[in-house]
């Protein structure tokens, strides 16, 4: 029994990808048709008929593979719908990866969407299933707020200097997503202006939480040996890795809220997969999970970009801004560039894609050629945690 | 053996409405002085939890339960049985509802009394802003456990009641506010009933005064007026809380039997709708069996609200709410299976490597071992805060809701809102233990379950 990944047997030769944002003028139905056709016409002499199966990934937005195949006129094609909280989108790419890699279809497509802002509340709404009252109603914020304290604590930062990591951190994401024109937000917001926002829950303000949005993203996967039949510049995948947790953190004292252990697994997964050694050199970028700018911060100390305790410094020398030793999120992340829930995970693969193929603009690195995408769900203690890894180039591991 | 009161204990809730405030709020004349105000997640059902627990703290486990008030939390179900839950007592035995009257005070004690088993009285006592009862009313609640034993403190030497029929307070069912009719009526008709069963109930205790004297009567003139008549040899000190309706008898008696020396009298009058009389004798037991925490106590300090904020936890004020959905209503079924877990905060601890769960788990967090399980009660428990937040985005009648993840001595660790706190009563490693309360109401399901509080 072994994780064996399936390094470069499949590769994504088209995507679409939706402006994220408050689309009230458009549906669920809308987004997805707008994602999947932007996807096909990134790819000449394919139509949506051509594609063997599809893997719809939405949390809320409806249910069932027919919220695809009904707005699409899809006919009689497999059509999973899959749903793993904030991973759902990566969630679907990879089963729809899976089932390339198996033989089993020639041509699938990976779409997630997501329509948030037809519920008139304020954050996500995850309706719970029947219960019996006992489980914390605690929101999104206040559960990821938990990482601050703990963190400074843990490794003597004082609570300022922490707010001022955290704001440095989505100072970084909205500045790069000033660059990108689907982004949610794209103004450059000061350091002094996020420090001051009103507050939300423990010391995160309004800026130091993901945007919530509308939007829908989709990726076309075929084997890599096909793969330049499509294009002549695939994103080939060189590592899917995905890891439940236990949930024990809420309910176990010696969980110190410092970590995501899912992380820890599923990035080691990936990085073995892919045949990476220092993957902090090795990467050209990454695109990871900022759902709150506490949990970035984090994150850099799961995913192996610095040591224990020292992401901080990391973050306020600037090594993961855009022109950075390791530019993390530079499409402008959930923080910037929105965070439509089964949309986010593709979304991520992304701006690996176009970064890949030099088409990402203001924000484009020089030569890029390894990229990680990380996607988690749940919350500190108790998530689902998803890492990739995919590249420019085929058989070749690191840079 | 003599059968008598083994052990008491009240519960007065944390916060107060001064009168000054609510005077002027409404621009009238306030006057000296504060009433009890149960906060927003509590009711007579949690409130009588919390006096039952203590109540019984050493322990031990009545076979019955009467529960008095006029405020329940639900009609057409026993809010007994939650109390009976909550207080980790199995599925045999008696839990009763004496609801209605502030009469239903005497009906609980004596029933307990005849066969053994917790009186519990609880009370939240409303009124029409502006009102008397709004001003002059308490929240509380009080327990007593009757039954034979060498520990008794104190004893029913006699008992008289009257009744008669008349119209001086009523409310119809789901109404917030008592109709009252004009006061020098009730007050004729209370004191012949007064005198009446008062002077019956002492002569069957074969006394002629009693040492102390508890006059309780939702019609305070004629509470007064008797109490004038019917002096005791040491003047009651009654805490300053409001009266407090069903709970009343019991907040007051419990605060004589604070003070109460060995072998002293007490009558206790309670005048409502009629009048019943008795006649309590303690024991050597008192001085070393008294209340972990006095009525004076509790009864003192207390934190101030606005006017505004109690007529919102009272639902008089609708206000707007953040923008969040409200909580779905507790499924029956779930909340059936898993009682023990949700109304008395019983988990489970691995047999195998010690592990404590909850909620309540098959499969060990630590060594993985399935069914290996046996109970962990940690209702009683010290707590202490893990670390927490301030969350102003989730939805609570009384944002800011404040999480903690408290981590229980001996293992075990949950994440629960804390109650009667505010943001600068909470830090990593503040000790909390537990209270029951109710989270919310949704679909007209009262949703009980448990919170934490700085000790």
């Amino acid at each position: 029994m072994a994780s064996h990944g399936i390094r470069d047997r499949v590769a994504i030769v088209g995507m679409g990808c939706t402006k994220f944002g408050e689309h009230w003028g458009r549906s669920i139905d809308d987004l997805l048709i707008d994602a999947v056709g932007e996807c096909l016409d990134s790819v000449e002499d394919i139509e949506r008929h051509d594609v063997d199966a599809y893997w719809l990934g939405t949390m809320g937005s409806g249910t069932s593979g027919m919220t695809l195949s009904r707005p699409l006129q899809i006919e009689n094609k497999p059509v999973t719908r899959v749903e793993n909280y904030c991973a759902t989108g990566s969630d679907a790419f990879r089963n729809a990866c899976y089932a390339v890699a198996s033989g089993a279809y020639d041509v699938v497509m990976a779409v997630g969407g997501e329509k948030l802002k037809d519920s008139g509340y304020s954050g996500l709404v995850v309706p719970p299933a029947s219960n019996d009252g006992t489980a914390s109603e605690a929101s999104a914020p206040a559960v990821f707020s938990l990482l601050a304290p703990a963190y400074a604590n843990k490794y003597g930062v004082s609570e300022a200097d922490l707010k001022e990591v955290m704001s440095r951190i989505a100072w970084k994401n909205h500045r790069n997503g000033a660059l990108n024109e689907r982004a949610q937000f794209r103004a450059e917001v000061s350091m002094e202006k996020i420090a001051a926002a009103p507050l939300v829950a423990g010391s995160l303000g309004i800026f130091d939480c993901s945007g919530v949005s509308d939007g829908a993203a989709a990726a076309l996967i075929v084997r890599s040996e096909d793969a330049l039949r499509y294009t002549d510049r695939p994103t080939y995948v060189k590592a899917l890795a995905f890891a439940a947790g236990t949930a024990q953190g809420p309910t176990d004292p010696a969980y110190d809220f410092t970590s995501f252990g899912e992380v820890v697994a599923s990035a080691k997964d990936a990085y073995r997969q892919a045949g990476l050694e220092d993957p902090p050199t090795e990467l050209s970028m990454a695109e990871v999970h900022d759902c709150f700018t506490p949990t970035e911060l984090v994150l850099m100390e799961d995913l192996g970009f610095s040591q224990r305790g020292e992401g901080w410094k990391d973050v306020m020398d600037g090594r993961f801004d855009l022109d950075g030793e390791l530019p993390v999120n530079p499409d402008g992340g959930l923080k910037s560039f929105g965070h439509p829930i089964g949309a986010s995970g593709l979304r991520m693969l992304f701006e690996c894609w176009l970064q890949f193929r030099g088409e990402a603009g203001a924000r484009q690195l020089e030569a890029p050629t390894l990229g990680l995408t990380h996607n988690l769900g749940g919350q500190p203690g108790a998530c689902v945690s998803f890492v990739s890894i995919v590249g420019a180039e085929r058989g070749v591991a690191g840079a | 053996m003599p059968t008598g009161i083994l052990s008491y204990s009240a519960y007065i809730p944390r916060y107060r409405l001064a009168h000054e405030e609510l005077g002027s709020a409404l621009g009238m004349g306030g006057g000296a002085g504060s009433r009890a105000i149960a906060s927003y997640d509590e009711d007579t059902t949690t409130m009588g939890v919390e006096a039952a627990r203590r109540a019984l703290g050493n322990g031990a486990r009545p076979a019955a339960l009467y529960f008095a008030t006029t405020a329940p939390a639900y009609f057409d179900k026993t809010n007994a049985a939650a109390i009976h839950a909550a207080l980790d007592l199995g599925s045999e035995g008696f839990a009763l509802d004496i609801a209605g009257s502030a009469r239903g005070a005497v009906g609980a004690l004596r029933a307990a009394a005849a066969s053994g088993g917790l009186a519990i009285l609880s009370d939240l006592r409303t009124g029409k802003p502006g009102s008397s009862d709004e001003r002059d009313g308490g929240d509380a609640a009080a327990a007593f456990l009757f039954g034979p034993g060498e520990r008794v403190i104190a004893e029913v030497l006699g008992e008289a009641s009257a009744t008669a029929e008349f119209l001086d307070r009523w409310r119809r069912p789901g109404e917030m506010a008592s109709g009252q009719w004009e006061e020098r009526f009730g007050l004729e008709a209370y004191l012949p009933l007064i005198r009446d069963a008062s002077s019956r109930a002492l002569a069957a205790a074969g006394i002629e005064q009693a040492d102390h004297v508890i006059v309780s009567s939702p019609h305070s003139r004629a509470a007064r007026t008797a109490a004038r008549e019917l002096v005791g040899r040491v003047a009651e000190e009654a805490p300053a809380i409001g009266y407090a309706g069903a709970a009343d008898p019991g907040i007051r008696l419990a605060s004589v039997l604070d003070r109460a020396g060995a072998d002293q009298s007490i009558l206790l009058v309670v005048a409502a709708d009629g009048c019943d009389a008795t006649v309590l004798r303690t024991t050597e037991a008192i001085t070393s069996h008294r209340a972990e925490k006095p009525v004076a106590e509790q009864a003192s300090g207390g934190r101030e609200v606005r006017y505004a904020t109690y007529l919102t936890w009272r639902g008089l004020l609708d206000r707007e709410l953040p923008r969040r959905p409200e909580p779905a209503r507790p499924a029956g079924p779930p909340s059936a299976r898993s009682e023990s877990w949700k109304f008395a905060f019983v988990g489970t601890k691995c047999d195998d490597c010690g592990q404590v769960h909850v909620p309540p788990r098959r499969v060990c967090v630590g060594c993985g071992a399935t069914d290996h399980m046996s109970r962990a009660a940690l209702a009683g428990r010290a707590g202490r805060v893990a670390t927490y937040t301030v969350d102003r985005l989730a939805y609570s009648l009384s944002p800011p809701m404040i999480d903690a993840v408290v981590d229980f001595e001996g293992g075990g660790r949950y994440t629960l809102e804390v109650a009667d706190a505010g943001p600068e009563d909470v830090d990593i490693g503040t000790a909390l233990e537990l209270t029951f309360r109710r989270l919310y109401t949704a679909g007209g399901v009262h949703n009980y379950f448990w919170k934490a509080r700085p000790v």
